[in-house]
């Protein structure tokens, strides 16, 4: 089976697709990469060639501040990318842009996934279920333990947080990259319409959301407000600012973070988070064991995350399945 | 069980101890009796269910989810009863049941047998969502892990009806769950429990460590700090107990001090075997090492009792013949103990002597001579000190032997749990059994998972997590690469491990980052130290 799919070969710094020399989110610079989506563990500077869609090129265009070698590539569009290789962007559901990449070489499909996620988000366009022979997942939340409740329950929590706290301002730490902007919107679904605080550090991706057509409503910078303008207001920050000497300047902020993790209490613990918000961009455990029988393909192969319990699971419904010890990428803030 | 649930969940993601302690105080102050109660004695680790352990609640699991994703969920969580929560299958039927009170809960519970807990408990996880059967669990099975000690717990019960905690204290050890005496007194204006004539425990007085100070020896006296275990002997109503340092009624562990003590007393001290390891023939007491064939036993035969005979070196007198001499001063209370002692019986008592210097430098080199005897160190104690519940500052004095160092290097770690889950916090270390650079190995010495800061941890796990050589569970094997520097007490000789010997107190003293794991110390040089 694998002998026949010798064209793909998985190496610790990336997937390299061999008769084109080109690579699938590559941790080190290479000539020619595909990349999924803009994460700074998935999309790297410094390729030769950066195929990947407007969206992802746009922030990593923010990220490096360059865009030589930039290729697009449109949802739905197939590329031709040498040696008999072709190459089809279809989206992923993680963040704006995101995309699978599905390669076919001599009758043989191969599915990336990259980071995905079925939950509804609607900042994002929605996963698509698509055959293939290989299908090449990640693992992130890849443990029965995690199931990620539905997001508008999260937001009411955060909502009833701000009620009962007018003297405060809840803090709420996320990516600053999909979950910032997710959390954003879904806040604006839910029919709260007052300012949004902002860390200097969100502003130039929420912009960008914003120029791809997804609406934020108003979002003011915490560097010029005043300190009691935004008691009983939500701020949002990265989380590694949530304990820094940055959010000293908060009124006694009450912390939350919104991120699949916080599922486990000691995890939440460990973050000193005081709300735990469990809103994630990646696939829950009965997301990525639904999605692998939905693909239903010939083999399933695990990227990066808890490998082991998919793994366990594929064999207990009798799926092939292998794990990839791919080296670079982070998770633990998602 | 609603409300007790909402309690432990605010706990775990609450830091601010006022914070903690408003909480608390809320719920003791709302919840009706006797469910507070029964909530107080669970955050004081009150309670035990012995029909149901961690067990128990993992062979329920193994019924209902593949074994090999429970042990993998397991290992991540780090707690037991969170995974079961999130893994138990939420019954097809969900239609909404009833609350249970605490109180019910407790009953259901007390009821179970070991043989009926399988069959009875998953009715009660069906009836509860995920937070509640968290709560259940940590309930039946003990260990909070809300970051709440006793003490806390009691000051907030203090606070939420404005009683001195002192006087919660007092009442305390003499009360059994769910403390019913005890709100009707705080909560609800009367009279104060009646424990007289129990043998109950007082809360120790504690010692802070002397770091860097000096005292002055007109005011401090100076005692030998012995390595046994601190006790209280307690002897009201005809009836003598034993208690540890936590409160611990060890009393069937030490039969032989239970028929020697003449008058009703509360007397604190040091539990010691007898023998010459500690400051020789006139220090009269074995090594801790051998103290420890004798604990944690629930009985002990005639031949322990003969081998490692037990006493207690006397330190202090709280309670004598129905006077309470804790407010009084130190030197009083060490007048009126030492006019006690020829009324003791010598076979089981003797009274631990001061150490007298003209000054403190003088101490100081007679405090450096206790490595050679064997003793931790020295105890200063303030002459006019009331004795006092817990540690008060320039009351009491520890001041130990500077501690013992050697390079080890880190052979296996695990991961931690609690706080520390997912992270590798427990380190297995050894010395080489030669050198190494002649293909000496490297036997384990010992183990240790503190002395290292947060960020440490994290470059800690990392290290591990890049240099695995083998998993075995939650546990890995790493390369023989890191160094740490442990500092440690005292070290004896040991049949448990394959080095002979083992370490008292072991802690990581620094990680060294820069030094080659081959310029690690040597098995023949911590053997050396033994002073068995």
């Amino acid at each position: 089976m694998t002998a026949a799919f010798s064209w793909i070969r998985p190496e610790p710094w990336g997937i390299h697709i061999v008769p084109a020399d080109a690579w699938v989110d590559p941790s080190r610079p290479v000539p020619r990469a595909l990349v999924t989506h803009g994460h700074a563990d998935h999309a790297r500077g410094g390729h030769g060639a950066t195929l990947a869609t407007p969206a992802t090129l746009a922030i990593m265009k923010l990220r490096y501040a360059t865009s030589d070698g930039a290729q697009p590539v449109e949802y739905g569009e197939t590329v031709s990318i040498g040696g008999g290789v072709t190459a089809t962007y279809l989206p992923a559901g993680h963040v704006l842009g995101s995309a699978q990449i599905l390669l076919e070489y001599a009758g043989e499909r191969v599915i990336i996934t990259g980071d995905y996620k079925r939950a509804p988000d609607p900042t994002c366009a929605p996963f698509e279920v698509t055959p293939c022979d290989i299908f090449i997942t990640e693992a992130t939340f890849g443990l029965p333990v995690f199931t990620h409740p539905p997001i508008r329950e999260e937001i009411a929590k955060l909502l009833e947080a701000r009620e009962e706290n007018p003297d405060s301002c809840i803090l709420v730490g996320a990516y600053a990259l999909g979950k910032a902007q997710r959390v954003i919107a879904e806040l604006r679904a839910a029919g709260h319409t007052e300012t949004i605080w902002l860390h200097g550090a969100m502003e130039a991706m929420c912009r960008l959301y914003e120029e791809h057509g997804v609406l934020l409503g108003d979002l003011r910078l915490v560097s010029a407000a005043k300190k009691d303008e935004m008691r009983g207001q939500i701020v949002m920050a990265p989380p590694s600012a949530l304990n820094d000497r940055w959010s000293r300047r908060l009124p006694e902020p009450v912390t939350a973070m919104a991120s699949g993790w916080m599922r486990v209490r000691q995890r939440a613990r460990q973050r000193g988070v005081e709300l735990p918000l469990v809103i994630s961009d990646h696939a829950d455990w009965n997301e990525l064991t639904r999605t692998i029988a939905e693909v239903n393909p010939q083999e399933t192969w695990i990227t990066h995350g808890r490998e082991e319990a998919l793994l366990r699971w594929c064999e207990l419904s009798q799926r092939r399945a292998r794990a990839l010890a791919l080296v670079g990428y982070e998770d633990e803030d998602d | 069980m609603e409300e007790f649930a909402a309690l432990l969940d605010a706990l775990v993601y609450t830091t601010s101890r006022n914070r903690k302690l408003a909480l608390i105080a809320a719920y003791l102050r709302e919840a009706p009796d006797p469910d507070r109660g029964w909530a107080l004695a669970a955050l004081t680790d009150g309670l035990d269910f012995p029909a149901v352990k961690s067990s128990t609640v993992r062979n329920l699991m193994m019924e209902r989810v593949d074994p090999v994703l429970w042990a993998l969920s397991r290992d991540f969580v780090g707690d037991t009863a969170e995974t079961a929560s999130l893994l138990w299958p939420e019954p097809e039927d969900s239609a909404p049941q009833p609350d249970l009170s605490l109180a019910e809960v407790v009953a259901h519970l007390s009821a179970l047998t070991r043989a009926t807990a399988p069959r009875e408990l998953p009715a009660l996880f069906d009836r509860l969502d995920a937070k509640g059967r968290y709560a259940l669990i940590k309930l039946a099975t003990g260990g909070m892990r809300v970051g709440v000690s006793a003490r806390l717990a009691k000051t907030a019960f203090a606070m939420a009806f404005d009683v001195p905690v002192e006087e919660v204290e007092e009442y305390w050890h003499a009360l059994t769950p769910p403390y019913a005496e005890l709100f009707a007194w705080a909560a609800d204006g009367g009279p104060p429990p009646d424990c007289e004539h129990t043998p109950r425990f007082r809360p120790f007085m504690l010692a802070h460590p002397l770091e860097d100070g000096v005292v002055d020896l007109a005011d401090y006296a100076a005692e030998w700090k012995w390595d046994g275990i601190r006790v209280q002997l307690v002897r009201a109503g005809g009836e003598t107990r034993v208690y540890s340092r936590s409160g611990d009624d060890i009393s069937a562990t030490f039969p032989e001090l239970l028929d020697v003590l003449p008058v009703d007393a509360v007397l604190d001290g040091e539990l010691l075997v007898r023998g010459s390891a500690q400051g020789g023939e006139a220090g009269g007491a074995a090594s801790f090492n051998a103290l420890q064939q004798r604990l944690g036993r629930k009985s002990v035969s005639g031949k322990m009792l003969k081998e490692f005979p037990a006493f207690v070196r006397l330190y202090d007198v709280l309670l004598l013949e129905g006077t309470d001499w804790r407010e009084h001063p130190w030197k009083s209370r060490r007048a009126t103990l030492e006019a006690l002692m020829p009324h003791l019986p010598e076979s089981h008592f003797d009274l631990s002597q001061l150490v007298e210097a003209p000054d403190f430098a003088a101490l100081a080199a007679i405090r450096d001579t206790a490595r050679d005897e064997a003793i931790e160190g020295l105890m200063l104690k303030h002459r006019e000190s009331p004795y006092v519940a817990g540690r008060k500052v320039a009351l009491w004095y520890k001041w130990k032997r500077d501690p013992l160092l050697v390079d080890c290097v880190v052979m296996y770690a695990q991961r931690g749990s609690g706080k520390r889950s997912s992270f590798h916090s427990d380190f297995t270390f050894g010395c080489w059994n030669g050198d190494p650079d002649a293909g000496a190995e490297l036997l384990p010495v010992g183990k240790a998972y503190t002395g290292f800061t947060d960020a440490e941890l994290k470059q800690l796990d990392k290290f591990v997590r890049q240099n695995t050589l083998n998993k075995f569970g939650p546990v890995r094997e790493v390369k023989r690469e890191l160094v740490f520097e442990v500092a440690f007490d005292s070290v004896h000789s040991s049949k448990r491990h394959k080095s002979g010997l083992a370490m008292r107190f072991p802690r990581i003293h620094r990680i060294r980052w820069d030094k080659p794991a081959h310029e690690a110390d040597r098995i023949k040089g911590l053997r050396a130290l033994i002073k068995d």
